[in-house]
């Protein structure tokens, strides 16, 4: 949150460097002493984990790119020719490979974690916001990363999503031309995609960046949802507290992070990209990878025409209204209450919007026939429904518990035998709750 | 500033003309350099020169199909034996799930035998069964042109994914599918040459 500069120049050089470009100062007052609700638990972490997967996504794809040919005759063939010749080729490409799912685990996570405790409404709507947009650049940047190995599931895989766009009316063939700069995916299609694969992640950063820097104005929210009102009794530096937890989430999400690329690296993959693409021959099920089969489950949900849009096109709309509708949340939810801790009515609802967002990632997995297209419409009909429904309607119809007045209170009524015991142990009520 | 405000009531001023001036040049130029911009995205000369195909079909017996790749796509032409094309034109057009021809070259028509395998020029001939070979379910490829592969209940193409069933003229009969095979644009130039797109 916005505080006054505690940052104190001690070198000539700092000193020289501050009037110049105050680049320490901003480090500084962002960093280490930006003052942070004492109250953040783990699900707090992700954030800074998240940034940890973009530098390790960063630096693998760059390495990569370097022994990577963008053609088809020889796209497949140079990942093999990584993953057996190259000096450690196969820890670079197994960790990139592996660090797109662990991310997307991450995000999820944290995106949750946003809705659990109210964290998209006033005032960190933009926060939230620009959160999406990292979201959908996320999902862009995963699905063209995909299809660089030109292996089965990468050709199909990239054939049925472009061929998404010709359900537009009108010009959608034109924009599907347009994507493949040809007659299907062929070789400008990859091509094209490894230029933006290698941009979007940049694109991330810089939205990273901002988002960031809304985060930093109307400061953390926290499992209360209630502001800070005391900076000294409601919050803690962030270093060494949340860099010592903050690192301490790193170290058990990159050891899980090892566990996947050392012992089973081709778990969350499918075996049918280790068959080169062949444009005659289609696999028998065309499956996203496991992050897209949510919104995969809901595309195939809409079976049935409504009015004059054909069940394509409706699914099409499904797909993309299940994320933009995260745009219009804050606005949504009417609720003035953060944190579902004292919402006793929204909580159930929340926990069965996560239920219904996991059905349909198995959904999308299985074939779509018989009672799975049943159960992607119900839980489908639900996902839209506790945003469009549920949210708004409770923000009038509950009655929340009531909200401890401060974060302090709240920390010190959970824990009074420390209270009690305070004077000797001052560092009890600290972060790591 | 206060340029509007003297100019007021008055003729108006060099500055103004330089001012529209400037934002027409901003304007057309930030549009003319979207356009190369753009442009660089449709599909460029060389894929383009192959976007028809010449086929010699001497070598195909009757009975036999081959699969040639246009635009990327798979194309199946089968020699259709006189039984085939007896089943087919067996067929009402009311029994077929899609009643329309989806012949590039009749638009419009309705799904007859005949339809299915005119060309460009208008001529009929119905040994020649030439068609797109994508699945109009999901984009996958048919079984049924290579010898010995499932042609499915009714004798012509069948789709291992989700088991749609094509007759000898490509027509959708059973199966998810909801268009028959699509007829791309195709002209014989001679007896045993066709030209594809």
């Amino acid at each position: 949150m916005a505080h006054e500069s505690t940052y104190n120049p001690q070198t000539g050089f700092e000193k020289w460097l501050d009037k110049r470009m105050p680049v320490v100062r901003l480090a500084h007052d962002s960093f280490v002493d930006f003052p942070t609700p004492k109250n953040l638990n783990y699900w707090y972490t992700f954030g800074a984990i998240l940034t940890v997967c973009l530098v390790i996504q960063i630096i693998t794809g760059i390495i990569l790119a370097m022994h990577y040919t963008p053609h088809t005759d020889h796209a497949f063939q140079s990942v093999e020719h990584i993953m057996r010749d190259v000096e450690y080729g196969w820890l670079m490409r197994y960790v990139h490979q592996n660090g797109a799912s662990l991310f997307f685990v991450a995000v999820y996570l944290h995106m949750f974690r946003g809705l659990y405790y109210g964290s998209y409404k006033e005032p960190r709507e933009v926060l939230w916001m620009l959160g999406v947009v990292i979201f959908l650049l996320m999902m862009a940047t995963a699905f063209m990363g995909y299809v660089l190995p030109w292996g089965q599931m990468s050709f199909w895989g990239a054939t049925v999503i472009t061929n998404l766009f010709s359900a537009i009316p009108v010009v959608g063939e034109q924009i599907r031309t347009l994507l493949w700069g040809g007659f299907s995916v062929d070789n400008p299609t990859l091509n094209r995609f490894f230029s933006l694969h290698y941009l979007l992640p940049f694109a991330i950063f810089g939205v990273v960046v901002l988002h960031v820097w809304a985060l930093h104005v109307p400061g953390n929210n926290n499992p209360t949802g209630v502001e800070v009102k005391d900076v000294k009794k409601d919050t803690v530096p962030f270093h060494p507290y949340y860099t010592a937890k903050d690192g301490f989430a790193i170290v058990v999400f990159l050891t899980i992070f090892a566990a996947f690329v050392f012992f089973n690296p081709n778990g969350m993959g499918h075996p049918d990209n280790y068959i080169e693409a062949n444009p005659l021959s289609t696999p028998a099920s065309i499956v996203p990878e496991w992050y897209f089969l949510p919104f995969y489950a809901i595309l195939r949900a809409i079976t049935f025409d409504i009015g004059p849009i054909t069940s394509k096109l409706g699914g099409v709309i499904a797909m993309f209204s299940a994320i933009l509708v995260l745009f219009v949340l804050p606005w949504l939810d009417t609720s003035k209450v953060r944190s579902m801790r004292y919402r006793p009515v929204a909580r159930g609802w929340f926990f069965l919007f996560v239920i219904a967002c996991i059905a349909l990632g198995w959904l999308g997995g299985k074939p779509a026939e018989g009672a799975y297209v049943l159960a992607s419409q119900i839980a489908t009909a639900y996902y839209f429904g506790f945003f469009i429904i549920i949210l708004p309607l409770l923000g009038w119809l509950e009655t929340p518990k009531p909200l401890p007045k401060s974060i302090s209170e709240a920390v010190l009524k959970k824990t009074p035998a420390n209270e009690a015991a305070g004077s000797d142990k001052p560092m009890q009520p600290a972060p790591a709750e | 500033m206060s340029v509007t405000q003297e100019t007021e009531n008055e003729e108006p001023t060099r500055r103004d003309f330089i001012h529209i001036m400037t934002t027409f040049a901003v304007a057309g130029g930030g549009l003319a350099t979207v356009v190369p911009l753009v442009s660089q995205m449709w599909p460029d000369a060389s894929v383009r020169a192959l976007s028809t195909k010449e086929v010699d079909l001497s070598a195909v017996e009757v009975g036999q199909g081959i699969k040639v790749m246009w635009q990327g796509r798979p194309v199946f032409i089968r020699r259709r034996t006189a039984e085939e094309i007896a089943e087919a034109e067996a067929v009402t057009i009311s029994e077929l799930p899609d009643e329309d021809a989806r012949n590039e070259n009749l638009a419009g028509a309705a799904a007859s035998d005949a339809a299915r395998v005119t060309d460009s020029a208008g001529v009929v001939r119905n040994e020649w069964m030439i068609l797109v070979g994508v699945c109009t379910h999901l984009g996958c490829i048919p079984l049924g042109t290579a010898s010995g592969e499932n042609r499915g209940d009714y004798n012509g193409w069948f789709c291992p994914c989700h088991g749609s069933h094509y007759d000898t003229s490509g027509r959708i009969r059973k199966g998810p599918a909801p268009d028959n095979l699509p007829i791309p644009p195709y002209q014989f130039t001679s007896d045993t040459v066709v030209k594809i797109g």
